[in-house]
């Protein structure tokens, strides 16, 4: 397949993926804007005024970002998870495998797709926190660097769950038992320094953590980890999770007998 | 490359599968098939042939064997085997909630076809299966023929040298299934070489001009459809008649059986070696005249049964 070609059928898988989500914007696009709507109101708004201060911001300001990077990491997993598993399950996957766009295509965009409906959302949420707060970004290119790679982490996850997944309970499982904790205790709501030395430990695990972080740097200028650390993290997750994705979709799993 | 291969549209060898449960499916296919053929594939349910459509579209993983299009091997040259391969599948698989030409539209660009040559090519063929009224409509809302004729347009839209079709009549009636035969005969007579399965065995005497006969994982006939009837030793003629007739006519001879269908119509089960003018003698003492005579349908049927039923 020459290279114009494999361009053609990138594009056609994004652009069909990003007419799925929009398609079902009520589904897809509302649904996690009232959710941390409702996040600003409640936790930033009217408690965080209670609360006072968080790492030295206002406590709305604090969580904002925070809730976009959770906005953008559910909706990026979900998107890809639901989206391949729906052609698995209708087998209209089955037109893609029966032609000759190469595997790293097919996941790159699946990936993309998943990463516009991520960015989408992320992009909703932040211009609603400015009913609640004014967020100046202090260091551009580095936040939209760690949302790009957050989002095509998930994505990649959401794709690989989505191969393995037989049922749309095996679609569901990994968001609820592993991927809301993990955000919940990724440092959305609290600075880690208020944990006890163990839970700073603990925390150390979860890579959500390092992804909120960066971002709220992007964001505020501080952030309770290292940065390049951070980064570094983010760039093997992706080739990791990429590596992974790509030997499973060559060796069919979940797709061919 | 061989010079045969090159030749073949399809060349498969040894082709086996095994399924994970244990399940032989099939147990070393060998076929050729020819540039421009019209190719049947038949055989009862369970009996491999999708299995084989699955392979060589590489939905299914091939447990050994290789399989060449047009002289590409699957497994090595992928992306140049699946470039000449259009394939209709028995079931219905695309989404159900996107627009009927988008669904084409899409599947043109996964073969790399720019906007404006993917518009032309959709338009075309769903013009050509009678679909582009309903272009804008979701595919859901199409009936079962429909849905098979875009299945059909969507396998087209990249001209394959080869399109396979796996029973792509089943459920639609008779009016549209004639005319998807004469399509499909018409993209044959332009340079598509076509391999079909259909439990229609008719479909199959009519169109194509070479078959292959699968049961249990294995070809048990591999020849052309005029030499696989030629092996049918009877066969069974229905006589229209022009005049009223109350009874079936009487014929000497006890090797041919005449049996009454109406008042104007009668048919005649003889050797296919026997002399039919014989029977017009009889029929003009019995002051019969004949309006028209035709062979009647589901002979490949009978020769089909025999064949399996004699393993």
């Amino acid at each position: 397949m020459f290279a114009n070609h494999k361009y053609i059928a990138f594009e056609t898988i994004v652009v069909k993926e990003v007419r799925r989500f929009t398609r079902i914007w009520l589904q897809t696009l509302v649904p996690p804007a009232i959710t941390i709507g409702l996040y600003y109101l409640i936790f930033g708004n009217l408690i965080g005024r209670r609360i006072g201060e968080m790492g030295g911001y206002d406590y709305i300001d604090f969580i904002v970002p925070g809730l976009i990077m959770m906005a953008v990491i559910q909706n990026a997993y979900s998107n890809v998870s639901s989206s391949f598993f729906s052609n698995k399950f209708q087998r209209c996957v089955e037109e893609i495998l029966v032609s000759p766009v190469p595997n790293y295509i097919i996941l790159l965009g699946f990936v993309a797709g998943g990463m516009a409906r991520g960015l989408a959302v992320g992009i909703i949420v932040t211009l609603m926190s400015f009913v609640f707060t004014s967020l100046s970004i202090e260091h551009v290119w580095l936040t939209i660097l760690v949302v790009l790679l957050t989002a095509m982490v998930f994505s990649l996850a959401g794709f690989i769950n989505a191969l393995f997944a037989n049922t749309f309970d095996d679609i569901s499982i990994i968001p609820t038992f592993v991927l809301t904790p993990l955000i919940y205790l990724g440092g959305v709501f609290y600075s880690i320094e208020l944990l006890p030395a163990a839970g700073q430990w603990v925390s150390a695990l979860n890579p959500v953590l390092y992804m909120v972080n960066t971002f709220r740097f992007g964001i505020l200028g501080s952030s309770d980890v290292n940065i390049y650390w951070a980064l570094f993290m983010l760039v093997v997750f992706s080739a990791v999770l990429f590596a992974v994705a790509l030997i499973l979709l060559r060796r069919g799993t979940g797709l061919r007998h | 490359m061989s010079h045969a291969d090159s030749q073949n549209a399809i060349s498969i060898r040894n082709l086996r599968k095994t399924y994970a449960n244990g399940h032989v499916a099939l147990k070393g296919i060998d076929l050729d098939v020819k540039e421009n053929d019209f190719f049947a594939l038949l055989g009862p349910n369970g009996a491999g042939k999708s299995t084989i459509i699955g392979i060589i579209s590489t939905l299914v993983n091939a447990s050994d064997g290789t399989i060449k299009i047009f002289g590409k091997d699957v497994a090595s040259h992928v992306y140049e085997a699946k470039q000449s391969l259009g394939v209709v599948p028995q079931e219905i698989n695309f989404s159900q909630f996107e627009k009927v030409a988008d669904i084409v539209m899409t599947q043109a660009g996964y073969y790399g076809l720019k906007g404006s040559l993917a518009r032309e090519r959709t338009e075309k063929y769903l013009k050509k299966l009678d679909l582009w009224d309903k272009r804008d409509n979701r595919s859901r809302m199409l009936s079962g023929g429909m849905k098979r004729r875009l299945m059909i347009a969507r396998a087209l839209v990249h001209e394959p040298r080869l399109l396979i079709l796996d029973e792509p009549t089943a459920g639609v009636d008779i009016e549209l299934r004639r005319s998807m035969w004469e399509f499909l005969q018409e993209i044959n007579r332009n340079g598509t070489t076509i391999i079909l399965t259909t439990h229609y065995l008719e479909e199959a005497e009519s169109l194509c001009r070479n078959i292959a006969i699968i049961d249990h994982g294995q070809i048990v006939e591999n020849t052309s459809m005029r030499a696989l009837l030629g092996k049918l030793a009877m066969q069974t003629l229905v006589f229209d008649t022009v005049n009223d007739i109350s009874t079936a006519p009487q014929f000497n001879d006890p090797e041919v059986k005449c049996q009454w269908i109406d008042s104007h119509s009668f048919e005649v089960t003889m050797s296919t070696d026997r002399d039919i003018n014989a029977l017009f003698t009889a029929l003009n003492q019995q002051n019969v005249l004949i309006k028209s005579m035709r062979n009647k349908t589901n002979r490949l049927e009978e020769l089909f049964l025999s064949r399996l039923n004699s393993r």
